[in-house]
């Protein structure tokens, strides 16, 4: 049985152009018919530009959203008819560590590990020591999250979602926005989690070195179409070049760097105008 | 009972009480904001119950619409307090950021719902209680006959519909993250009309009686002892809008997350 299974999936969304009697609506595909597979314990990346796909994906993974058409199914759930089986198996950082402001990093992992169906009594040793595992300094962790830096809020979200002993973990951007030393630090817990948990990893990221370095295969996502997925050498190998870098402008045609607008985003700030 | 159900019921059981901790932390993190709300609350109820001692008439009639003020103004402060905690679930979250790992959680939606519902409750007892006795303290008001434990039981009641109903607004801002949270304070003063807190709701216009007959605070502050004609239209108001209001919110998640808007930024 594979991790996850995605077959011909489809998102997409409707996008609403103009104003007064002359708005009109069309349907953006976000995610065309993708389709891969994900061994038991093994960690893909996928590299995309903003608004290739990779949130939509991640948060189809994470039952957030709902699809169009084709299938998902995780640890043999589907995602779309089984939700609460699949909600059990999975866990998410994403790009905002996203907490009660006001509330400590104990308190939030406290609750949030009631809705994994931990008690007080079971989470009340687990905390203080996997907040430890991540390099959480000790004496901030009744501190308010609100006077805490990024990098110690992103450290209290991977905190958060291995607390919850996930068999699948989907990381969607962890290391964005990080400082060079949190970034590392980060890297390293993810990199501890794979030797020492028996945790799925896919991993959304624009950072092609931590894709590099963490995966076992990595996938280009472009414009909602999944163009490989396959080990970092071999992708290589496939475009003839010598960088990840290269072997993404050779695929999509485009740099790297080149922002595209962010998916959802962009259909909401339209409907807006 | 069945070892995969005793586990299923165990595992909400802890996701109920995750639930209210989270809400009884939050408290603790903003009493400040929650003493100077308290306040502006007793200040409010004053005023209006103060109007009584402006009035003309005698000093026994006057303490009775100065009681009935404040019975209105207690009953409100709690009734509108569940609505309000419940309608703002989606639209805290959403302003916290926590939106997208709340729903992504395995706790069935009717048990999140009545978590918040609960906290409501145990949080609307306190405040009300504070603001009887202040009031009270302030005024002089006497109220010897009072039946506490009548009233006592028809708030219970009514606190069912308030959460079933306050589950129906809580989703308009998964619908519309920009004008849901309007819509829902919108309900709550529509409700604060027609309810007949501060008078009898025969001085209303016809139209506005007959949405006072679906509005579960007409019979709570009407109530005087436990009087059938008051109990059995919260009853049904109970059963009809708890199934209800779960029904809407299932709805409305489901459209939420067909059209991408179940996230923090809207």
């Amino acid at each position: 049985m594979f991790a996850v299974e995605v077959h011909n999936l489809r998102k997409e969304f409707v996008r609403k152009q103009g104003r007064g009697l002359r708005k009109k609506r069309r349907r953006v595909a976000a995610l065309k018919d993708v389709t891969f597979t994900i061994e038991r314990g093994e960690c893909v990346a996928v590299l995309g530009q903003n608004g290739s796909g990779k949130s939509t994906l991640v948060r189809l993974l994470a039952t957030l959203l709902l699809h169009d058409g084709g299938a998902a199914r995780v640890f043999g759930r589907d995602v779309f008819r089984e939700q609460r089986a699949v909600q059990r198996l999975v866990n998410r950082v994403s790009v905002e560590a996203s907490f009660f402001k006001k509330m400590s990093a104990t308190e939030n992992l406290s609750y949030a590990a009631r809705f994994y169906g931990m008690t007080g009594a079971e989470t009340k040793p687990k905390i203080p020591e996997i907040l430890r595992r991540v390099g959480f300094p000790e004496d901030r962790r009744h501190d308010s999250m609100e006077h805490l830096s990024r990098g110690m809020q992103q450290k209290v979200a991977l905190a958060r979602a291995l607390l919850t002993a996930p068999v699948l973990l989907l990381l969607d951007e962890p290391t964005t926005g990080l400082d060079p030393r949190s970034k590392l630090e980060v890297q390293q817990f993810i990199e501890e989690v794979r030797r020492t948990h028996d945790a799925t990893i896919l991993l959304c990221t624009h950072d092609l070195v931590e894709a590099e370095i963490l995966a076992d295969r990595v996938g280009i996502l472009d414009d909602g179409e999944l163009l490989c997925l396959e080990p970092p050498d071999d992708l290589k190998r496939r475009y003839g070049s010598a960088t990840l870098e290269e072997a993404f402008f050779a695929a999509t045609g485009r740099s790297f760097e080149e922002e595209r607008d962010e998916d959802e985003d962009e259909v909401r700030e339209v409907v807006r105008s | 009972m069945s070892h995969g159900a005793a586990a299923t019921l165990r595992h909400e059981l802890i996701g109920f009480s995750g639930v209210v901790q989270r809400n009884v932390y939050l408290v603790k993190r903003y009493i400040w904001w929650d003493v100077a709300f308290m306040l502006w609350t007793i200040a409010n109820t004053l005023t209006i119950v103060f109007i009584a001692r402006g009035v003309d008439v005698s000093k026994a009639q006057e303490n009775a619409l100065a009681t009935k003020f404040l019975v209105g103004g207690v009953i409100w402060a709690y009734l509108g307090i569940i609505f309000e905690i419940v309608t703002e679930t989606v639209a805290w979250e959403r302003w916290e950021g926590t939106i997208e790992y709340t729903f992504m959680a395995p706790v069935s939606r009717p048990i999140h719902l009545f978590g918040m519902g609960i906290f409501a409750v145990l949080y609307g007892i306190v405040r009300a209680a504070i603001l009887f006795v202040a009031v009270v303290a302030f005024i002089g008001i006497h109220v010897p006959h009072a039946n506490y434990s009548a009233a006592v039981a028809l708030l219970a009641i009514a606190s069912i519909s308030f959460i079933g109903i306050g589950m129906m607004t809580a989703v308009l801002p998964l619908i519309s993250p920009e004008k849901g949270t309007q819509l829902g304070f919108i309900a709550q003063g529509l409700m604060l009309v027609v309810s007949g807190v501060y008078y009898d709701v025969s001085v209303l216009p016809g139209w506005m009686q007959w949405i006072s007959k679906i509005s579960p605070a007409t019979y709570a502050l009407r109530g005087s002892g436990l009087a059938w004609a008051d109990v059995w239209p919260l009853i049904v108001l109970g059963v009809v809008s708890v199934p209800l209001g779960l029904f809407v919110f299932r709805t409305g998640e489901r459209y939420a997350k067909k059209h991408g808007k179940l996230k923090r930024s809207g």
